[in-house]
């Protein structure tokens, strides 16, 4: 079987996230790194082809971006995908959620996987949807938030994380999963890993070479039109209270509460 | 010229920092104060193929370049020395003398294991009376029956005593030349041969979770075969290590800078007085600016010795001033850190402390700053 990882290249952690004043749109130049949450979906797929239940002969990591985004591949291919796939056209810059979906989704019907893996969220955009939309487009059902996952009856029992606990669901394939950071602990790539990356093939896709219609995709394929987004407001400064007495805090606490009706 | 690093350096510096942040900094306190050996850091340092970066894969290693090998030792050493100096002292001077000069047989017993972090490797060059005058060797080697007895004492030798040492390098006097002057040859001596002991670990002003220790050899007796390279070389052999050991601990004062200037700016960011951050205070801002200028000066003169390193050609002069200016400036990057923690910073609650127990060393080991002075001087044709 083959599985494909959706992957994204996000602003490094390190860096402050803003909203460029110039675009409207996050700014998104500066350092950037592999989606963190991504690196949980690869993990999930090395350990799925490692564990052996399956057989996996391939792991295919999947990106739409501009030419930098190739960084994010090199690295998804040293974490253990087999190759890789870059979609990059001008005519997909500035796509929404529902375009990006759109186009990753023609991407991947060429490549026919079983299993699609994804991190639940993007580290800048933080929409938490691209996989809904992708399964939308590929026909395919959708687990979203999934922290264990395990080989049952040729199909995948996935633990979801919702609100109340958590849902086991039993899904046959293909499908479309998007992970979250609890599901494992990814492993660091070794340094030849690194090195061996680059030989790795990599494989440059136009969105005509995918069969995208850009009338669907790009800024104007978007239906989000960007407002004029602002930076949260700072927060104003807490109350702290010191714990000395402990019923004396927890009456301090209640009169806070009571005060603004919250209780 | 081109001042970017290529896409495997940056992902190497990525995942060293990564590993550093989140594997190595949550323990580095408890390793310093319990002067813990990092056992299990260095197993995992193994798997990520980090113990042998710069040798070639025919011999285990990674066959990375110099660079690469600079900026991991940089990015652990940000984080912790004394896992960036195990590693350092492993490679450059335990594994390298092997991979350098050893027969083929002693490349193929010792370099597989080495590379891989299964075994450490440790180079005893410095004497109780014999320091920066590395050629006063004291240590006697002398053949009998097809062996080697060595007898002597060696000083401040990390790597040596610890459960996954595998062997030291030393040096020896193993006869006269006509001329009357020392023969000096190095000699491989593994770990458990009787007369080779491993002395109590030194008490340390930092570097607490690495392993130095004196060594003796008491009627040490190991095959001639150990011989490390032609008899006769092994000053020739130990300037070369050391010019190639250089490199290393210059990384290790730009990794140590650093990780002082961002702990300091983190915290005066953070700490306020007088109603605002500190940072905000000329006096701090001027503190930061400067380290942070020299920090980047540093760096890419020991980036620039690890380039001419890896071009082949001459990198002794660079390398001797790339680890004059790192180690002073870890010295007085860390001071400054912990002056901008003010009280906060002369406790361990804070890693600038243990940062700044851990600097001092870099204007000594490897060749003291005077030492250094001097070649440089020499290069110049002083």
């Amino acid at each position: 079987m083959k599985i494909c990882v959706l992957v994204k290249e996000v602003p490094d952690a390190a860096v402050e996230k803003r909203i460029d004043p110039s675009t409207g749109r996050m700014d998104r130049s500066g350092e950037k790194n592999l989606n963190p949450y991504d690196t949980h979906a690869i993990e999930a797929a090395m350990q799925l082809k490692e564990g052996g239940a399956l057989q996996v002969d391939e792991i295919v990591a999947v990106t739409m971006g501009p030419e930098s985004a190739v960084r994010a591949l090199h690295k998804a291919v040293s974490l253990g995908a087999d190759r890789s796939i870059h979609l990059t056209d001008a005519a997909l810059a500035g796509s929404d959620v529902a375009a990006t979906g759109y186009a990753l989704a023609k991407a991947l019907e060429k490549e026919q996987p079983d299993v699609v893996l994804l991190g639940q969220q993007s580290d800048d955009g933080e929409c938490y949807t691209i996989g809904a939309v992708v399964a939308e487009h590929l026909k395919a059902p959708s687990l979203t938030q999934v922290i264990k996952l395990d080989v049952v009856d040729g199909g995948l029992r996935c633990e979801r994380q919702a609100e109340y606990g958590y849902d086991t669901v039993q899904v046959s394939l293909p499908a479309v999963i998007s992970v979250g950071d609890a599901i494992n602990e990814p492993r660091y790539p070794s340094l030849k890993a690194i090195m061996g990356a680059k030989k790795k093939p990599l494989e440059t896709a136009s969105a005509a070479d995918a069969g995208i219609d850009a009338s669907l995709v790009g800024g104007d394929g978007s239906r989000v039109q960007c407002g004029e987004f602002k930076a949260p407001p700072a927060k104003a400064a807490g109350t702290i209270i010191e714990d000395e007495d402990t019923d004396a805090t927890v009456e301090q606490i209640v009169a806070w509460l009571d005060e603004r009706k919250l209780i | 010229m081109d001042f970017d690093l290529s896409d495997d350096h940056r992902l190497l510096r990525s995942t060293v920092r990564d590993f550093a942040e989140q594997e190595i900094a949550p323990v580095a306190e408890e390793l310093d104060r319990t002067k813990a050996f990092p056992y299990e850091l260095v197993r995992r340092l193994g798997e990520l193929n980090l113990m042998g970066i710069p040798f070639p894969e025919e011999v285990g290693g990674a066959g990375a370049d110099t660079l690469a090998y600079a900026i991991a030792v940089e990015e652990l050493a940000r984080i912790d020395s004394s896992v960036a100096i195990t590693l350092c002292a492993h490679t450059s001077l335990g594994t390298q003398p092997i991979y350098l000069f050893g027969s083929p047989e002693q490349r193929a017993e010792w370099l597989p294991k080495l590379t891989a972090g299964e075994l450490l490797g440790a180079f005893g060059l410095t004497e109780p009376e014999a320091g920066s005058d590395a050629g006063n060797v004291q240590t006697r080697a002398t053949l009998d029956g097809g062996e080697w007895v060595v007898d002597g004492a060696k000083q401040f030798i990390t790597n040596a005593g610890t459960e996954i040492s595998g062997c030291v390098v030393i040096t020896a006097q193993t006869g006269t030349d006509e001329r009357g002057r020392k023969e000096i040859s190095n000699i491989l001596v593994p770990n458990g041969t009787p007369g080779y002991e491993q002395g109590t670990p030194y008490r340390k002003m930092g570097w607490n979770a690495s392993d130095t220790r004196p060594l003796t050899f008491t009627d040490c007796r190991v095959p001639e075969e150990n011989l490390v390279g032609p008899r006769g070389d092994g000053f020739k052999q130990f300037l070369r290590v050391l010019d190639i050991g250089r490199i290393g601990v210059a990384a290790m004062g730009v990794g140590l800078a650093q990780g002082a200037l961002d702990e300091a700016l983190k915290y005066a960011k953070e700490r306020k007085a007088f109603g605002q951050q500190i940072s905000k205070f000329q006096a701090i801002q001027a503190k930061l600016a400067d380290v942070a200028t020299e920090i980047a000066a540093a760096r890419l003169l020991t980036y620039h010795a690890a380039f001419l390193k890896d071009q082949r050609r001459d990198f002794s002069l660079v390398a001797a001033q790339a680890k004059l200016k790192t180690g002073r400036l870890a010295v007085r990057a860390t001071e400054e850190a912990v002056q901008i923690h003010g009280g906060y910073g002369y406790i361990e609650e804070y890693p600038v402390c243990r940062f700044y127990r851990d600097a001092k060393i870099l204007t000594i080991g490897e060749g003291t700053d005077e030492v250094q002075q001097m070649v440089i001087a020499r290069a110049l044709g002083a």
